[in-house]
């Protein structure tokens, strides 16, 4: 489609790709060199009123993970309530129903280090090699994936799962793990990367000294890529761990669910007959969830923007 | 044997050959995926699109019947506008959110701008999953907030997942889970502003709000596009938020409420396989024209 090479590559469609873009940007440096303008206070208070929206429903599940089932629905949901009972919510969401919570996490673990690992492994890979050899048939390869960038992933769910049930590859961990593993915008952003940040000259320094081409990548293109891998590998965890639609329509045995599918079950048990209404551990579980995800933000986000420094030094 | 290994061409164009397949040994195993998850999908997808099951004479090739039906479908024409409904409210609301968001970070007149930048991007972490499990919580009457409000008030709020307001409902949690995310691409082309513009501007004597007009905007105008495509892109696509939703609203949100919800009940409910691969294609290649059309009229605007 009409996505340019340099449009996706100059300003990026994600945060991340600016880590790419800044390997090339022309204006390294500060600018902030300017006189400091005064502090708006009405701009301050306007964001605050921003922070706020985003913020409101985080401390609506902090504080709603504290109740039992019964006081969610007596008491005010922005301020707590007794019984404290954060502990008792935890250990109901690892306990119930045999501690199927404990599997799911365990298989959303299990869908992120196969799924994204891979998925950065290959794109790192195939980036690499389209960006620094010739070899027959490249212009198509390059032209396939770039085509693939605008194809919306959740577009191909419904095909991928006719597909997969004819071959018998529905309700298996596999049926999750392969459409993940293929990335096609990680790839473009390794291959912007590659392009910057691994020098011509140094792979063909490497190939006087006799050194084989996987050794090379191994001990030196791979570090040099680093940043750029860490940035798509940020990207393809959060895809991996947020994923939904795919899981949902591939896996039929709770067993195999990620906690997505698996919280959003718990959630439909108040509607079905018979089932047991566990509000309570649907809000713990889900702040369970995202608490992982959070922290690992903040502590990647340093090693995220260190990457982008980084890469502009380069340039 | 020895055909191989003698000499017969110079050395360099071995070494050549040999690289030419080094190239090979790392795009293979991406390529050979590709395939399997990406091109052997569509490809089925289209086969299926020209066949029919039926009861009597089993499977048999229709043509474009199936795309004919799919045109006509009206089910799939409402899932459409309301995508489209959702999406003309929607994308306008949260990119501008998102850029006001951007602009005040970048302005150096906002206190604890690093702190706003991380926390406004927060929601980037949480699942749409959870998000919406969330926000469904606080739109129910029961539990939630709007019926702690509409108790405290003593008169009846209306429903946030009651006919009128839905749609509402439903991009208010994209726009709760997506305006950092657009806002960290914002401040991201921002950096890339010469600071001599900045300079040159302060000599002229130009104001702030002169400055976002003349030298922000102007940069962000292809960032703007991107996100525009990417938002445009994701509302067509939309299918967690109101399949999560359906447990709290099932009489307001059917279960073909958007395209991609419709495409699934299709095929996971009625294993109606050769339907379902038709509106996935529909529905594909729409989303791809409305990205196409974003490109070109963001690229016309900038020259």
């Amino acid at each position: 489609m009409a996505l340019g090479y340099d449009d996706v590559a100059l300003h990026g469609a994600r945060p991340e790709t600016m880590a790419v873009v800044t390997a090339g940007a022309r204006y390294p440096g500060k600018r902030r060199n300017l006189r400091r303008p005064r502090r708006s206070w009405l701009l301050t208070v306007i964001m605050c009123i921003v922070l706020a929206y985003i913020l409101l429903p985080l401390i609506w599940l902090i504080v709603s993970s504290t109740k039992t089932q019964e006081s969610l629905f007596g008491s005010f949901g922005l301020w707590f309530a007794q019984p404290f009972a954060l502990w008792d919510n935890v250990v109901g969401v690892f306990t119930y129903d045999g501690g199927i919570y404990g599997q799911w996490l365990l298989n959303t673990l299990m869908y992120v280090v196969l799924g994204a690992g891979g998925s950065t492994l290959l794109a790192t890979l195939a980036g690499y090699g389209l960006a620094k050899f010739d070899f027959f048939g490249k212009r198509a390869v390059m032209a396939l994936v770039i085509g693939a960038i605008a194809i919306p992933a959740t577009a191909l769910t419904v095909p991928t799962f006719l597909l997969f049930s004819q071959m018998g590859l529905t309700n298996t961990p596999w049926a999750v793990i392969l459409p993940s593993l293929i990335s096609p915008f990680g790839m473009f952003l390794i291959w912007a990367y590659a392009r910057e940040a691994v020098p011509t000259e140094l792979l063909e320094a490497a190939r006087m000294d006799g050194a084989g081409e996987l050794r090379t990548f191994v001990s030196i293109s791979s570090r040099l890529l680093a940043p750029g891998v860490v940035s798509v590998l940020l990207l393809e965890v959060v895809g991996s761990w947020n994923n939904y639609f795919l899981p949902l329509i591939m896996l039929n045995d709770p067993r195999w669910y990620p906690l997505t599918v698996g919280l959003n079950q718990w959630n439909n048990q108040a509607t079905t007959q018979g089932g047991e209404v566990i509000y309570n551990l649907v809000i713990t579980g889900s702040l369970v969830m995202i608490v992982p995800l959070v922290i690992a933000f903040l502590l990647l986000q340093r090693y995220w923007q260190a990457g982008l420094t980084a890469g502009a030094v380069k340039a | 044997m020895t055909t191989t290994l003698t000499p017969a061409r110079p050395a360099g164009a071995t070494r050549r050959g040999l690289r030419r397949q080094i190239g090979w040994l790392f795009v293979g195993p991406f390529v050979a995926v590709f395939l399997l998850v990406l091109i052997a999908p569509l490809a089925y997808a289209i086969w299926l699109s020209f066949f029919q099951d039926r009861l009597i004479g089993g499977l048999s090739f229709v043509g474009l019947d199936n795309f004919a039906k799919a045109l006509a479908d009206e089910q799939l024409w409402s899932s459409i506008s309301r995508v489209v409904l959702i999406m003309l409210v929607q994308v306008p609301v949260m990119l501008g959110l998102a850029l006001f968001c951007a602009l005040a970070i970048d302005s150096a007149r906002l206190a604890w701008a690093p702190m706003f930048r991380l926390l406004v991007f927060l929601p980037y972490a949480v699942p749409g999953v959870v998000a919406a499990l969330m926000w469904g919580y606080i739109y129910g009457p029961r539990f939630g907030l709007v019926g702690d409000v509409s108790s405290f008030l003593g008169i009846p709020l209306p429903d946030p997942l009651g006919g009128d307001l839905v749609l509402l409902s439903i991009g208010n949690i994209s726009t709760w889970l997506f305006t950092g995310y657009n806002m960290l691409v914002y401040i991201s082309a921002l950096k890339t502003i010469p600071s001599d513009l900045y300079e040159a501007a302060q000599l002229d004597g130009a104001g702030p709000l002169r400055v976002i007009r003349s030298i922000k905007l102007p940069a962000l105008r292809p960032a703007i596009t991107i996100t525009v495509m990417f938002s445009v892109i994701g509302s067509f696509q939309l299918f967690n938020e109101p399949n999560i939703l359906r447990a709290l609203s099932p009489n307001v949100i059917t279960s073909g409420f958007t395209p991609n919800m419709y495409a699934y009940t299709l095929s996971f409910a009625g294993g109606q396989y050769n339907s379902a691969a038709t509106v996935a294609i529909v529905v594909g290649v729409l989303t791809m024209i409305a990205a196409y059309g974003v490109q070109i009229i963001g690229r016309r605007k900038e020259s």
